[in-house]
């Protein structure tokens, strides 16, 4: 038997595309959100809401990722903000060729705010680094308070919890300190905002917080 | 299934390391797992199985080497292995200890096998 040492990353290709699609974010002085959550925790009627609060205070674009269909990318382009669709045919993930690809039919030169919809799935996207500033992690109150336990790996690499649909609470058996704490228990500098993104509820909080870190060139 | 594109990337991985001749050759792949790399063992090696089947690699194997994770306590400077991904020290229960290993999903080496003939 002879041995051939390797001692290489397996995500390293993937590690690498995003530290370049870091850099081509920075020369343009993006601010980039990778929003995931669930499928149905509400992550695209979070960006209407974020879009319509913003549009005036930043230029947004958006990167939409989904499994099959358009149907998101056809909701955010009525508000009338670039959009580039990404359909992953079946993948459960984004990954950051995709993004790269997606970009490039973009004039970042005029885009401040860009966001990427992942797929909505709380375990594959945790592992691909995409080249963004954060990752939102969206929990709807419908989905229970022992997400964040069972899904540890997406909540402590996160730097953002949106705990959405809490116009629910009334209907729901679940409790919102218990959410927090069990995310904090994971990842105890995430920051945490509530929100009813139907009801437009809590977006102004979670957009001034969006707005200072732009004002800030977190990027 | 996000362990069918990793198993894809640790076959790349492979390839950039082995001449194509030796391809053949392959016996073992050894990676680097570890417990909070949010990666199952089990379905990493399915999946490498099923996408070497019909290459040149078919008698490659994955050796999964489980890295435990280990964390210490920025309050008291507890340092534990964590059976669960709950960040709570287990002495002072500060939260937010912070991972010094089982963060790892890494290729370390492969072994060929030398009593297969390369195709040269």
């Amino acid at each position: 038997m002879s041995v051939v040492t390797i001692e290489r990353k397996v995500l390293q290709k993937n590690d690498d595309l995003a530290a370049s699609n870091r850099e081509l974010f920075a020369r343009n002085g993006l601010l980039v959100l990778n929003i995931v959550s669930s499928p149905g925790a509400g992550k695209t009627t979070l960006l209407e809401a974020t879009i319509e609060e913003l549009k005036d205070r930043a230029r947004i674009a958006v990167v939409e990722g989904d499994v099959q269909t358009d149907i998101d990318a056809q909701r955010v382009a009525r508000y009338g903000v670039p959009v580039v669709q990404i359909v992953t045919n079946g993948g459960c993930h984004l990954e950051a060729a995709l993004v790269a690809a997606a970009v490039e039919r973009l004039d970042l030169d005029q885009v401040d705010l860009l966001v990427i919809e992942n797929v909505g799935n709380l375990v594959c996207p945790a592992n691909f680094d995409l080249g963004e500033a954060m990752k939102v992690v969206v929990l709807s109150t419908t989905e229970g308070a022992d997400k964040p336990l069972k899904y540890p790996a997406m909540f402590r690499r996160a730097a953002v919890l949106i705990i959405n649909k809490v116009d629910l609470l009334p209907y729901v058996n679940v409790d919102v300190e218990e959410i927090k704490r069990n995310a904090q228990h994971i990842n105890p500098k995430l920051v945490v905002f509530e929100t009813a993104a139907t009801a437009r509820l809590g977006i102004t909080e979670w957009c001034d917080w969006l707005v200072a870190r732009l004002a800030a060139g977190h990027a | 299934m996000h362990e069918l594109t990793m198993a894809a990337g640790i076959l790349d991985i492979v390839q950039q390391n082995v001449a194509a001749a030796d391809a053949g050759r392959v016996r073992a792949v050894r990676v680097r797992v570890g417990d909070m790399a949010g990666v199952v063992p089990d379905s990493l090696e399915f999946c490498f199985e099923a996408i070497v089947a019909d290459t040149p690699y078919a008698a490659a194997f994955l050796e999964i080497d489980r890295v435990p994770a280990l964390a210490t306590c920025g309050e008291c400077g507890c340092f534990t292995r964590l059976a669960q991904p709950l960040f709570v020290c287990p002495a002072c229960g500060a939260m937010g200890m912070a991972l010094q290993s089982g963060d790892e999903l890494q290729v370390v080496d492969l072994e060929l096998d030398d009593t297969v003939e390369g195709a040269a």
